[in-house]
């Protein structure tokens, strides 16, 4: 059997957190009574005129900068027709040949780029309800403002596919143009997949699948078809070139329609719309309003604070933390005792996911900052830093009102002196085994120091002195 | 007219209760012959000329279109009131807000006596394709009142209505008010909002006044024209009223060759004399050759049919209008809902435009059609640099016979070989009544003009008419 590569292209529809719709002045809100969000515009009453939302176009062309993309200085929109009960007007109003951004890509870990084909602005459909035996439609999502953004066949394996979703959905994150929830919908993918023996240059014949709501099933959903694919080719047969659906209770993808029944939209400008002229001040504009993206500023934990990058990626994978932490870092020589305080402690108090986007510690960025000052400033041992930010995030309350100078002021040597002489006599074992070779009894005889001085000791020089003893 | 109207309601002639009273009891016995009226609405008007009596009654002074009862085209919105395009798939639909025209005459005190009939969803040249059954031409009751606005140049020929709103997306108003000897105004394309206006050809569609007088329809112009957010595609037009009495002296009025061509005698003949007339009144004659006029008829039927597909693929019956009765599954009952629910000439035009924007056809009919559209905005834009206006015919003929069996049901589509031009460059034009052929039937002109001119086009179409022979009224309807 030969070794096969897969070609991967990614259309990712992202639901704008605008708040209200791309033609009307409905909210955009999500999770409320079926069509209660709705008005003459986006049911498609007979005489209605659509007026597009300039948001959606700005909200857009952010998306597109922080994607690395081109902006158009003319746009226009076009009807793409259809027939679905969910669709209000048979149309689509959507972008057909000049989408509102193009030419841009975004970088994977690896360094290689997936280059993104084009961006556009649509509005979503309602959908249909099936309850007790019929079926019902529900056009609250009608006319919520969608952007699709279409990468050139560049992905090669199911990480890379996944990676770059969720790198999209960061940044979307980041700029405020979307939530990106799989699960509501308001990030959906569909992809295009093909494979050819490895070291072909040429594009094997590519079917679509639809219907991925998780990152969960895109990988099952690709991994299925690429072995659906393979296996085809090797028994000698042909792909076809089709839409295909995933179904998540089988695991698999099934064929909806070929290209043959491939759906004709008869795409033509909406003649309800006038054309879309962008002024590049107003790019410039945006250009400059955009946030650090999570790829900068992941570089710069790592180039500038010294970073692990899996401590940076953790930190900037959810942005409210990220802006906690460079709020905290602020002033601080060495914002790595903050960033280490986050990963280690605070995260423990999150557990999820969503704990940590909405990342809500009980305390201010100010306060790690100060506590993080005192420990720079060497006031604060490690250990006691570690349990007063315990404390910390149990009452809320800032280091200060925590710890007093005088637990702060570390003890004298004198004191030190006296404190590992008593834990050298009372454990003669640990002297014993250390003159023997064993360097571990040092770590018993420095712990118990610290116990002795409940964490006010200087470890280094704990151990100096005890060296020292066991050597006389 | 509606000048004559309000000065009798201002002096307390007449109470607007009985003027509304002798409109509604004329549409009682007439509306059987014209067959104007889809839908009357007694109740609204009786209720809206009530408010205006205790407005006179309290002495506050009457605006120029309060307490005028009128009728609006059955394809404008009107909030709670039946509103059918004169298809049977809006049976019983009633829309729940107010087109921005209805809005703007609402809120200036119009009486509307009810909504008029029309060719289906505007698509014909005689009012025929109407599901509720063709108008009557208020002239002649064997002949059509034309297209589609024809509900309304009937109730407004017939004296049911002092005036009334169409739409025009190829000649719905002119051809009408030629046909019935009355003035049509197709404004600029964007000067009245189409908010509201159930779409036929969105590129094309205007909303305009069809009246006995020039000076109504200016009148009417400037009540609708404003702008309105609402609407895209909408600029809102200037008011005209004030520069109507302007003249003609010096104007240079162009006569293209081929909107000549191919007309019956009594229209040439008319035609002719109306020249003569504004070369009398001082006007210059320009003639010159207009060849991309040639396309303008083609162009017209792809693009129109096209966006008419689009906009008509909403009437699937599961909101609102018909839904037919036995089905199995979503998929049958949207297919015997527009089986049922179109008529032949609406099936026709869909039919056409899916195909002209299908892939493998969208090049050579879509395309080409819009290349084409340039071009004739091009040619009008270069023969308005040598003239002002443009006068031509409305329609190469009169009205024809009701009920006449078509061998080809393109036969029609001739009848707007002047008018469609006209929209396909999105200018405004006026047709006035210029004299009428040997069965007494009524011959209009079209005066067309620079985009936003409307000013120009009505004083020129003003100092025709105040120097012609007057038209002389139905012996119909509400005799004041």
């Amino acid at each position: 059997m030969k070794d096969y590569e897969l070609v991967a292209g990614l259309e990712t529809h992202v639901e704008l957190s605008t708040r209200t719709k791309i033609f009307c002045s409905c909210t955009t809100a999500f999770g409320s009574e079926p069509n209660t969000h709705c008005c003459p515009i986006c049911i498609g009453l007979p005489g209605t005129l659509p007026k597009l939302n300039r948001e959606v176009v700005n909200y857009a062309i952010r998306a597109g900068l922080a994607t690395n993309c081109e902006i158009s200085h003319i746009s226009k929109m076009d009807r793409k027709n259809y027939v679905y009960p969910d669709l209000s007007k048979a149309y689509q109003i959507s972008q057909f040949d000049q989408p509102l951004c193009k030419n841009g890509w975004i970088e994977l870990d690896s360094g290689k780029r997936i280059r993104i084909h084009r961006i556009h602005i649509e509005e979503d459909a309602g959908k249909l309800v099936h309850q007790r035996g019929d079926t019902f439609v529900d056009y609250n999502r009608g006319g919520v403002p969608l952007i699709e953004i279409v990468t050139e066949p560049d992905i090669r394996s199911v990480d890379e596919a996944r990676e770059y979703v969720e790198k999209l959905q960061l940044i979307m994150k980041y700029i405020g143009v979307s939530d990106c929830k799989m699960q509501e919908g308001s990030l959906r993918c569909d992809v295009n997949i093909s494979v050819r023996p490895q070291g072909s240059e040429t594009l094997g014949t590519r079917a679509e699948i639809k219907n991925m709501n998780s990152f969960a099933f895109m990988q099952k959903a690709m991994e299925y078809e690429f072995e659906r694919q393979v296996d085809l080719l090797e028994s000698g047969e042909k792909v076809l070139q089709e839409t295909r659906r995933y179904d998540d209770s089988t695991g698999t993808t099934e064929g909806m329609r070929g290209k043959e029944d491939a759906q004709d939209y008869r795409y033509f400008r909406d003649p309800d719309l006038v054309t879309i002229v962008i002024d590049p001040d107003e790019v410039e504009r945006l250009r400059a309003s955009l946030p650090e993206l999570p790829g900068a500023k992941s570089a710069r934990y790592v180039d500038a604070y010294g970073l692990p990058a899996s401590d940076a990626a953790l930190l900037v994978k959810y942005r409210r933390v990220a802006e906690f932490f460079d709020e905290a870092a602020q002033g601080l020589q060495n914002p790595k005792t903050a960033a280490n305080l986050i990963v280690g402690q605070m995260f423990r108090r999150m557990p999820t996911d969503a704990e940590k986007e909405a990342c809500e510690p009980g305390i201010s960025p100010r306060m790690l900052h100060d506590l993080a000052a005192l420990i720079e400033s060497g006031k604060l041992r490690m250990n006691l830093a570690k349990s007063t930010f315990e404390m910390m995030l149990d009452t809320g309350k800032p280091v200060l009102e925590l710890v007093s100078e005088s637990d702060m002021a570390g003890m004298d040597d004198a004191a030190l002196q006296k404190a590992c002489e008593e834990v050298a006599s009372a454990n003669p074992n640990a002297v014993a085994d250390y003159r023997a070779g064993k360097e571990k009894a040092m770590k018993a005889l420095i712990g118990g120091v610290m116990k002795a001085t409940r964490g006010k000791a200087d470890a280094a020089k704990a151990e100096e002195i005890l060296l020292r003893l066991i050597e006389q | 007219m509606i000048g004559k109207l309000h000065r009798m309601l201002e002096t307390r002639e007449i109470s607007c209760a009985e003027l509304t009273e002798k409109y509604l009891s004329a549409i009682e016995n007439e509306n059987a012959n014209l067959n104007a009226y889809i839908t009357v609405t007694s109740e609204e008007a009786k209720k809206a000329a009530r408010l205006v009596d205790a407005r006179i009654a309290a002495g506050e002074s009457l605006r120029p279109l309060e307490g005028i009862p009128m009728t609006l085209k059955d394809n404008i919105s009107t909030k709670g009131i039946l509103t059918t395009c004169a298809s049977k798939i809006l049976d019983g639909y009633r829309p729940i807000y107010d087109a921005f025209v209805w809005k703007q005459l609402r809120q200036q005190g119009a009486v509307l006596l009810g909504k008029s009939n029309m060719d289906e969803f505007a698509m014909g040249s005689s009012c025929e394709t109407s599901y509720y059954g063709g108008a009557a031409n208020p002239r002649s009751t064997s002949y059509v009142a034309g297209g589609s606005s024809g509900g309304v140049a009937a109730a407004v020929g017939g004296n049911l209505a002092a005036y009334g709103l169409g739409s025009d997306t190829g000649g719905s108003i002119r051809q009408p008010a030629s046909f019935c000897g009355l003035v049509g105004l197709k404004p600029t394309y964007g000067a009245v909002s189409r908010f509201g206006l159930i779409a036929y050809g969105s590129s094309l569609d205007q909303v305009g006044p069809i009246t006995a007088s020039v000076e109504d329809a200016a009148l009417i112009y400037d009540a609708i024209c404003g702008y309105d957010p609402m609407d895209s595609t909408s600029q809102g037009g200037k008011p005209v009223s004030g520069a109507l009495k302007n003249g003609v002296k010096g104007l240079r009025i162009g006569l293209p060759d081929e909107y000549y061509e191919g007309l019956t005698s009594s229209v040439r003949a008319a035609l002719g004399d109306a020249a003569k007339a504004y070369e009398s009144l001082g006007a210059e004659m320009v003639r010159f050759p207009l060849p991309e006029l040639k396309f303008a008829l083609p162009v017209y039927y792809i693009i129109a049919c096209a966006e008419a597909a689009s906009n008509l693929g909403r009437y699937d019956g599961i909101r609102y209008g018909y839904q037919t009765k036995d089905y199995h599954g979503i998929h049958e009952m949207i297919c015997k809902t527009r089986s049922e629910g179109f008529g032949a000439e609406v099936k026709r035009r869909i039919l056409l435009g899916n195909y002209v924007l299908s892939s493998g056809y969208y090049d050579a009919y879509y395309k080409k059609a819009q290349n084409l559209r340039g071009a004739i905005v091009q040619a009008f834009a270069k023969a308005f640099e040598t003239c002002d206006v443009i006068l031509a015919p409305t329609v190469p003929m009169t009205a024809f016979p009701r009920g006449r069996k078509q061998s080809d049901p393109t036969e029609d589509y001739l009848t707007d070989i002047c008018t469609v031009s006209v929209n396909i460059a999105g200018l405004p034009a006026v047709s006035v009544p210029c004299g009428q052929d040997q069965k007494g039937l009524p011959i209009g002109m079209q005066l067309i003009g620079r985009a936003f001119d409307e000013a120009g086009i009505l004083a020129a179409a003003y100092a025709y008419e105040q120097s012609a022979a007057c038209v002389k009224p139905c012996e119909m309807g509400v005799r004041l």
